[in-house]
């Protein structure tokens, strides 16, 4: 590393943070498994804005676990934006005042320009048979997916195993709570992000089936098409929707709103949904939805709404302290 | 208690006091209150604060309990492994003359100078299926990454340089005398060894090791790359007190980060001792 | 100051496999983690090896890495003459407890050392109504980093200038200063000629700690990419981003500082021992 090479990087940096240069700056705050996708759309957005409004524009990213960014945000990390994979996430920000309390009705589909699924990866061949989620809860099979405590990717794995549960049992709430927990005491590590199950699973060779959303096994089954690892689509699964919102208080500090509000609404444009689908998520534009339909098993989605009664309920019956998830995820 | 009273005794003649004492004495215990001190009673009031019945339920929580054995046995393993390594290093580098002793020499303070992160990376490649010393090993029935075994590795990297570097010059200053006495008295090597030698580095290997010993108990940024990081199996303590953290469970990792403190504390009081009984060897010896 | 081997030990041949032993296993161990980075770096070429490092993620890790060295340093320099002034210099009550406590930082898990300054910093910390209250920043933001890695690197110029200072006395000092000499002028002209090369030495070590630095500053970074990244947090960020060819050329960089840090300590042994 050559001194002068240092200096220069200095300079650039020094310039590029000033805020008289003609340079915008935006801060995403994302979920663990969303590196690939942005990584891939904040280019285009950066041509897109540097095209309409002549200024050129980076984008920072954060990555961890959603529920793991919501609380840095609140321990004061200056997100101009999140892009969560889980309502309840946003929620605690808007409760803390740092997002607008309608921050759903501020983009269509309730603020969730794509969404996914929990589904399942696993071994080459299948080797354990692995098909719905009764086969997770099997005693021979080990599970892997992250941290339920940090992660909404390993909460939406909790919700939907709990509402394959509630189907196979009459809607009984305790012997879903029982099937469910059969399935935790089969992980033998819950890492803090989906990243981290991911890296679990297919770099250390650990467990038979990786839980996590149907866009991060379909990227990880390209990525390690070497060993062959396969997507399962169970059954059932939960329409898991991934909502993004300006962090107003942050934005307006910054004066990046309008910056910040035009980048998620480009979110929904087309090139932007193609880009999502190639990685695998399921987009809310038709004509996009359609073109990737075959690449996108078929599934049956319920809602939170439909199972579970909101999330205000899920807040109460499940993820407070004490309550059901606390009571299957124990001795971590 | 004697021992105290000769230090005080000992070499400085302050028959007047240099200029510059209010300041520099101010300025360092300026600098320890804030970067020091402060940072860790906040650490001491958290754990007061969480109350004796929550603390001791926190840290014997049977996760705690294995993370806690693990971190141990682990560190004991690298110790002993180091004790011995570090010992041989030591006597090769200060008594043999050979090509190559000074590169050798460097090699020594790698793991000092090397980011921690980047030696775990390195290991883990290393000892993995696709790397140089994975296959062998595997077929020979070891495996080292995610088991314990590459917890110890790791540790065992980052804390050598203890070992050797205090044992080095100890062995140096030792008077030659002593043991061509021994060798005039027709003493065989390893009597000269085990009877001259040895005895003399004792205290200063012995803090070597007590100071690699604490350092391996602090290791974070070599292990989580190596350790597959199981609860049960490969969890280490600090690794937990992280992921406490990371869950903003405050009161666990305060608890957690606690008992580690606490660990550390005992063993840097021994270290000291016995860095102390060494310098009195040493004095002795000349 | 070279100690000539005394005339017994193990015969030649015990020598020479003293000898083997010690490099073969420092090959194994140490040499070849060293190397391995390299190896791997490198393994798509050259051309994948610079667009890792020049990706701008990667230059500003690099940047903030050296920003942080550059002001923990210098202040680390500073707080380790003023200690080993204050202690080998004169007598005070509480004096052995003073040496002990900054060795604390060396012993304490840098982990540890992180969690302490979030518990003060952080929003529900001590400090953290008011810090809120004033806007001012700390965690998750550089004042952060460069208070853990102040925190982890402490003592290293303390300990290599200390032992130092206490050996030498206090006698060339005391001269001067009957010869009329101020304060200042007895520890430009008497004493730093004297400690100079070891406090060269603790600053190089303390610089390759700083840029090392892991576990304490990856619990108050946010990890932001681009902007509170350090470089080698940056290496665990390529590396979970499944990019581990990107993650060996980040480890190379931090590796090549680790050689010149310990190629110039070489150097300023040869130098302390002349």
């Amino acid at each position: 590393m050559t001194f002068p090479a240092l200096r220069a990087t200095a300079v650039a940096v020094a310039l590029a943070a000033t805020p008289a240069a003609a340079q915008d700056r935006l801060l995403n705050t994302s979920y663990d498994i969303a590196r690939e996708l942005f990584e891939a759309l904040n280019p285009v957005f950066a041509e897109n804005w540097q095209a309409t409004e002549g200024r050129s524009v980076t984008i920072d990213q954060s990555h961890g676990g959603s529920s793991r960014q919501a609380r840095a945000i609140l321990e004061g990390l200056a997100a101009d934006v999140v892009t969560f994979n889980q309502e309840t996430d946003i929620d605690v920000l808007a409760a803390g005042g740092l997002v607008s309390q309608d921050w759903r009705e501020a983009l269509p589909n309730g603020a969730s320009p794509w969404y996914s699924l929990p589904a399942f990866l696993v071994r080459e061949g299948n080797p354990k048979d692995i098909q719905d989620w009764d086969d997770l809860a099997r005693d021979d099979v080990q599970v892997i997916f992250p941290n339920p405590r940090t992660s909404g990717n390993a909460r939406y794995t909790y919700l939907a195993a709990f509402a394959y549960g509630l189907e196979h049992n009459d809607g009984d709430e305790d012997a879903a709570e029982a099937f469910v927990k059969a399935i935790f005491d089969n992980v033998p590590v819950f890492d803090t992000g989906g990243r981290g199950a991911t890296q679990t699973f297919a770099e250390r060779n650990i467990g038979d089936v990786l839980v996590t959303f149907e866009a991060e096994t379909g990227g990880i089954a390209e990525a390690y098409a070497e060993a062959g690892l396969e997507r399962v689509t169970p059954s059932l699964s939960l329409f898991a929707a991934f909502p993004v919102a300006v962090v107003t208080e942050v934005a307006e500090r910054n004066g990046t709103i309008d910056l910040a509000t035009a980048y998620l609404e480009w979110l929904y444009s087309a090139d932007a949904q193609r880009i999502v689908a190639q990685n695998f998520y399921r987009v809310a534009n038709e004509d996009v939805a359609a073109e990737f339909a075959d690449t996108l098993p078929e599934v049956r989605l319920v809602t939170v709404d439909e199972v579970f009664g909101g999330w205000e309920a899920i807040q109460e019956n499940h993820f407070a302290e004490g309550a059901r998830l606390d009571r299957v995820f124990v001795n971590q | 208690m004697t021992a105290v009273a000769t230090n005080t005794g000992a070499p400085v003649r302050a028959k007047r006091v240099l200029p510059g004492f209010t300041l520099s004495l101010g300025t360092t215990l300026l600098y320890m209150t804030f970067i020091v001190l402060i940072p860790v009673i906040a650490l001491i009031l958290k754990g007061a604060e969480i109350g004796p019945a929550r603390f001791w339920a926190i840290v014997s929580s049977p996760r705690a309990v294995a993370a806690f054995q693990i971190t141990l046995t682990a560190a004991v393993i690298a110790t002993v492994f180091n004790a011995l390594y570090g010992l041989l290093m030591a006597w090769v580098l200060v008594r043999y003359e050979f090509p190559g002793k000074r590169v050798l020499d460097a090699l020594m303070d790698v793991p000092f100078a090397l980011p921690t992160a980047v030696a775990g990376l390195s290991l883990t490649a290393l000892f993995s299926a696709n790397g140089w010393f994975g296959p062998v090993l595997a077929a020979l029935g070891v495996e080292v990454v995610y088991t314990i075994w590459g917890i110890a590795l790791a540790m065992a990297f980052t804390s050598v340089p203890f070992v050797v570097r205090t044992v080095q010059p100890v062995l140096e200053d030792m008077d030659p005398a002593l043991e061509q006495a021994a060798v005039t008295l027709g003493a065989r090597p390893w009597t000269i060894f085990t009877r001259v030698v040895f005895p003399a580095i004792l205290p200063a290997w012995l803090a070597g090791c007590t100071t690699a010993f604490a350092r391996s108990l602090g290791e974070f940024g070599a292990i989580v790359f190596i350790a597959g990081n199981l609860p049960f199996r490969t969890e280490i303590a600090a690794l937990l007190a992280y992921i406490r953290l990371e869950e903003f469970d405050y009161n666990g990792a305060a608890a957690i980060a606690l008992v580690l403190l606490a660990f550390a504390l005992v063993l840097l009081l021994i270290s000291n001792l016995l860095q102390f009984w060494a310098s009195r060897y040493r004095e002795a010896g000349r | 100051m070279s100690t000539p081997a005394p005339p017994y030990g193990p015969s030649r041949r015990g020598e020479r496999i003293l000898i083997g032993l010690a490099v073969g296993l420092t090959v194994l161990f140490i040499a070849a983690p060293l190397a391995f980075i390299f190896v791997r770096a490198f393994s798509q070429g050259w051309q994948v090896y610079a667009a890792n490092i020049l990706h701008p993620a990667t230059l500003h890790a690099i940047w903030l890495t050296t920003i942080t060295a550059i002001i923990v340093v210098p202040l680390n320099v500073a707080f380790g003459i003023a200690a080993a002034w204050a202690v080998a210099k004169h007598r005070f009550p509480g004096r052995g407890i003073l040496v002990t406590m900054i060795e604390i930082p060396f012993s304490i898990s840098p982990i540890i050392a992180g969690i302490c300054y979030l518990l003060l910093y952080g929003r529900q910390g001590l400090l953290g109504p008011w810090l809120q209250a004033n806007d001012l920043q700390v965690m998750f933001a550089l004042p952060g980093i460069v208070l853990v890695t102040m925190f982890v690197t402490a003592p290293f110029v303390a300990r290599e200038v200390l032992p130092l200072m206490q050996a030498q006395g206090t006698e060339q000092e005391q001269a001067a200063v009957t010869l009329g000499a101020n304060g200042w002028q007895v520890f430009r002209r008497v004493t730093l000629p004297n400690i100079k090369w070891a406090l060269l030495y603790g600053a190089v070590l303390c610089t390759a700690r700083a840029v090392g630095e892991f576990g304490g500053v990856s619990v108050v970074s946010g990890n932001i990419r681009g902007q509170t990244n350090t470089l080698p947090l940056h290496v665990e960020l390529l590396f979970n981003d499944l990019n581990a060819v990107g993650a060996f050329a980040a480890a190379s960089t931090l590796t090549l500082i680790a050689i010149v840090a310990l190629v110039v300590k070489a150097l300023l042994e040869g130098r302390k021992a002349a």
